[in-house]
């Protein structure tokens, strides 16, 4: 899909701050009741002014250094001014000219299946405006109710340049730029809103639609493919795409136009004089030492110190506290059996429950995987506690290995039960000497029968083969 | 003045004092109070009489514009839109009088939105010039200026914006000043334009601005564009005199346009001056001709934008049936701002219009800043500039509200200095027949002390602020 080209630009929440860009008001509204997070500041009473919240520009200059900007000597706050009604000046304190960090970029996996480098334009400061709760659909409610708890929540907008060539690639820049913000700790991704997304599409040629506030990566996905099927049928028919904003229709999963170019905002944009130029340049210092390893070089440290394959270093980087759990966990247990079982298997049953990392314990992993190592429990036993233990089935892997009897048999009963085997197939033990290695199968499944299942089925065949040869 | 009124207040009875202002208050036919704290001013003079603490304006009463935030009493501009907001919060200012002791006794008349010269444009109709009642206070704080030179408040606060608190004063015949941009939080004054304002005091006395001045002047956090530094007094340099101060006199600032009772007063204040200690020499503030062109673009493109959250959503007056989002805030912003204020921002939202906006907003930004050059150079030569506050006395009710040119014209020797961000102080200098006329010292950025010990020095040699109207 080399004539697709995709911008983006994400509105990110900075909902690790304790409290909002402009005003004291705390940032945990999410199970508070409407407007209880609200102060005359962030109401935008009369008379009250905005103060810059320090570390929300110290949050956005973390980004900008990750994202590999270049920060700006100083940076200024400007007025976007229009009427809505979750807006409670009349205007949205943005920045415009001078924003914070400028001329970035960061790799993503290509759909070539290459590294690829994608740039961003710039990355900016706003509050985010009230929310708007309608009483019953949007078209049909008869009136719209506004909650200004979200009102003055500290934003950071990244922009993108025309870099991605396929919705596919949209999606691996937006993983790539969550892990990026969780790395730093500056954003919990589990909260409801905290990243919208604005996508600008167009076919080579053609001119440029923007699908506006799209939340949910896989609803960013979609809204992609919808608008190219629409773009390439249109030029299909001949017609010329118009150059307009669209809204993403999450349930029936297609595009509206909502306005044309001719209807674009003046956004007035001008200077905000209640707020001082910050001198910006003096803190990069302090704030790029307070830098955490970023996941493409935790990976590669990965791979190094723990010997692992790179895509599974990949898997295990790819959240950081997917990876803090495995080094939790490597610090204790057999470090490459760790990644195998983490990236491979609790990774997949974690993704098919719709859980994170959170809903398992390091010290069951541990034992798990020392229980594997030292052979005391199979691979199909381990799947086992693993599901079991996220289905609340049980509370530690012992219990498990108890109520559905995973513990491996005990090495004397293998032994009783590969000596009885042997000796009761006295038929599949001479086309063994005859040269049929797969006859040892047969005497390998009477092992498993006598155990039920208990023995290790590799460890089975070795001793039945010693035992058959030493007869 | 307030000293002798909070020695009174001490022997006498604050109550009493109290209900004898509310009183003449309900008499008064200035128009300059809108709403009265009378039941919570009465509580706390009740309070003060029982005892009477240590603030520095224990048990003064004060009348508050309009425009700045009062906790539980009605704020609102004087517009129909705001009609009904009482704001849950105190602007700092406020915040600082009642810590001091200052009983708050209402709010007073203003143009609308502080969008004028006269106090015509209140939806509460003109107040009356306690000189002469056919005639404008002045505005916008004209409100506040009638109730202190009629005799209803003993000090008020205003705001300035290009004038506000100086225009009034000066055709009222009271002192007021516009402090340094960033001297006084702004927290609570409700913006009009607000790179350009500051809240000052207007008093009878100079050093009842300077005491005004100890209490609402400081750093205040929650105002991004408040001054850092230590509190400064203003009381204890009163007294200087004027000896070797030297006294620029901007030749823009005289001839044309001037009335010639004003010219003829204002250099007879500057001969006092002089025969006081000081000397002076003409000056120039070149870009002068331009001030009032760039005032109004910028005062207007930043009205537009801060007026814009007035959509009757959350508070203020909200009439008529609800319809869509668009069609009701529309109805309603046009029903709750008067014709001033529409122009007002319909003429800055076009300066800030895309295309427009370099020819208009940034240019203006660029006078602005050779203004404020104008100054810092004269301040290079002077300690002191010395012009008349007002080219006029105050004029007749409705003889210039049809002529906005002609009003904005008026603000020619006050907007210069909010486009500088330098203090002045207005303080009356003379007559013309029967009405005062203001001279204004301006001084450098954080220059008050010498501003009101320039201005204190000329009260105290001459008779002007001790003649007051005769007005019911």
């Amino acid at each position: 899909m080399d004539d697709v080209i995709i911008g983006l630009e994400i509105h990110v929440q900075l909902n690790r701050l304790q409290s909002k860009m402009f005003c004291g008001c705390s940032t945990a509204y999410h199970d508070s009741p409407p407007n209880s997070h609200t102060c005359p500041v962030c109401l935008g009473l009369p008379g009250s002014l905005p103060v810059i919240n320090r570390k929300a520009v110290e949050y956005g200059i973390k980004v900008g250094l990750a994202l590999n900007c270049k920060i700006e000597e100083e940076t200024f706050f400007y007025r976007k001014n229009y009427y809505y009604p979750d807006l409670p000046k009349g205007f949205q304190i943005s920045q415009y000219d001078y924003p914070l960090a400028t001329n970035g970029h960061i790799m993503i996996l290509g759909d070539d299946g290459a590294e690829r480098n994608i740039r961003i334009n710039r990355a900016h400061m706003e509050e985010d405006p009230g929310r708007l709760v309608h009483a019953g659909t949007i078209d049909k409610a008869k009136y719209t109710m506004v909650d200004y708890n979200r009102c003055g929540m500290p934003l950071l907008e990244v922009v993108t340049e025309p870099d991605l060539c396929s919705p596919k690639e949209a999606r691996a820049f937006l993983d790539k730029l969550k892990s990026i913000l969780e790395y730093l700790d500056v954003f919990d991704g589990s909260l409801e809103g905290s990243m919208r997304v604005d996508a600008n599409i167009s076919l080579k040629g053609g001119d440029r639609s923007e699908v506006k506030n799209i939340s949910g990566f896989k609803g960013v996905e979609k809204a992609l493919s919808y608008e190219i099927t629409r773009q390439k049928n249109l030029q299909r028919r001949n017609i010329k795409v118009v150059q307009e904003t669209r809204h993403f229709d999450e349930i029936r999963n297609i595009t509206v136009s909502i306005r044309s170019k001719v209807g674009a905002h003046d956004y007035r944009y001008f200077p905000e004089a209640d707020l001082a130029v910050l001198r910006i340049a003096s803190w990069v210092p302090d704030i790029r030492a307070t830098l955490p390893e970023l996941p493409d070089v935790k990976r590669e440290r990965f791979v190094k110190q723990y010997d692992l394959a790179d895509d599974h270093a990949k898997s295990l980087t790819s959240e950081i506290k997917l990876a803090n759990f495995y080094e939790a966990v490597a610090a204790q247990a057999a470090p490459k059996m760790a990644a195998v079982w983490i990236a491979d298997v609790l990774k997949g049953e974690l993704n098919y429950r719709d859980l994170s990392i959170e809903s398992f314990q390091e010290e069951d992993m541990v034992e798990i995987v020392a229980m594997l190592d030292g052979k005391k429990i199979t691979e199909d036993g381990a799947v086992q506690i693993i599901r079991a233990l996220l289905d609340k089935k049980g509370s530690n892997p012992q219990e498990i290995i108890k109520a559905l009897g995973l513990g491996k048999a005990e090495d004397d009963a293998v032994q009783k039960a590969v000596r009885e085997a042997v000796s009761e197939s006295a038929a599949a033990v001479a086309d063994y000497r005859a040269g049929s290695e797969r006859a040892l199968n047969f005497i390998v499944g009477l092992v498993m029968k006598k155990t039920r299942g208990k023995a290790d089925a590799g460890e089975a065949h070795r001793l039945v083969k010693e035992e058959v040869e030493r007869a | 003045m307030l000293s002798e009124l909070k020695a009174r207040l001490q022997a006498e009875s604050c109550e009493e004092y109290l209900c004898q202002l509310f009183e003449k208050i309900e008499k008064s036919s200035l128009n300059a109070f809108t709403t009265l704290a009378k039941e919570s001013a009465l509580r706390e003079a009740k309070q003060f009489d029982r005892n009477p603490g240590r603030g520095l304006l224990a048990g003064v009463p004060i009348a508050i514009k309009e425009c700045i935030s009062t906790k539980g009493i009605e704020t609102n501009c004087s517009s129909r839109i705001l009609r009904g907001y009482i704001p849950p919060y105190d602007a700092h200012v406020i915040e600082r009088l009642k810590a001091e002791g200052a009983i708050i006794m209402g709010k007073t008349n203003m143009d609308e939105f502080a969008m004028g010269t006269s106090t015509e444009t209140s939806c509460f109709g003109p107040t009356k010039n306690p000189w002469d009642q056919t005639r404008v206070p002045g505005g916008s704080s004209g409100g506040s200026a009638a109730v202190v030179a009629g005799g209803i408040a003993p000090c008020a606060l205003g705001s300035d914006t290009g004038g506000s608190v100086r225009c009034p004063a000066s055709f009222c015949g009271i002192v007021g000043l516009k402090p340094t941009y960033g001297l006084v939080s702004r927290y609570g004054l409700v913006a009009y334009a607000n790179s350009l304002e500051q809240i000052g005091p207007l008093t009878h006395t100079v050093e009842d601005t300077a005491l005004l001045m100890e209490v609402i002047s400081g750093h205040d956090e929650r105002d991004s564009t408040s001054a850092k530094g230590e509190r400064r007094s203003y009381l204890s340099g009163l007294q200087g005199g004027v000896a070797g101060l030297k006294i620029g006199i901007p030749k823009e600032y005289f001839g044309e346009g001037v009335d010639r009772d004003v010219e003829k007063a204002v250099w007879e204040a500057i001969s006092t001056l002089e025969s006081l200690g000081a000397s002076w020499k003409e000056v120039s503030l070149p870009h002068t001709r331009y001030a009032l062109a760039a005032y109004y673009v910028i005062a207007m493109s930043e009205a537009s934008s801060n007026l814009a959250r007035f959509d009757g959503l959350r508070y203020g007056s909200r009439q008529g049936e609800d319809k869509d989002w668009h069609t009701t805030f529309s109805a309603i912003r046009a029903q709750g701002f008067g014709p001033e204020v529409k122009r007002r921002i319909i003429l800055g939202t076009y300066a800030l219009s895309a295309g427009y906006y370099g020819r208009y907003y940034l240019k203006a930004l660029q006078v602005r800043t050779l203004i404020k050059e104008d100054f810092l150079h004269a301040f290079k030569d002077v300690d002191i500039l010395a012009s008349p506050t007002m080219p006029i006395p105050a004029f007749k009710i409705g003889e210039r509200i049809n002529d906005p040119l002609s009003l904005y014209m008026a603000d020619v020797f006050t907007v210069p200095i909010n486009l500088a961000g330098v203090p002045a102080i207005s303080v009356p200098c003379g007559f013309s027949g029967r009405l005062p006329i203001g001279l204004q010292l301006m001084g450098p950025h954080f220059g008050e002390a010498a501003v009101l010990r320039t201005a204190s020095a000329f009260e105290a040699a001459t008779p002007f602020h001790e003649a007051k109207p005769e007005v019911i």
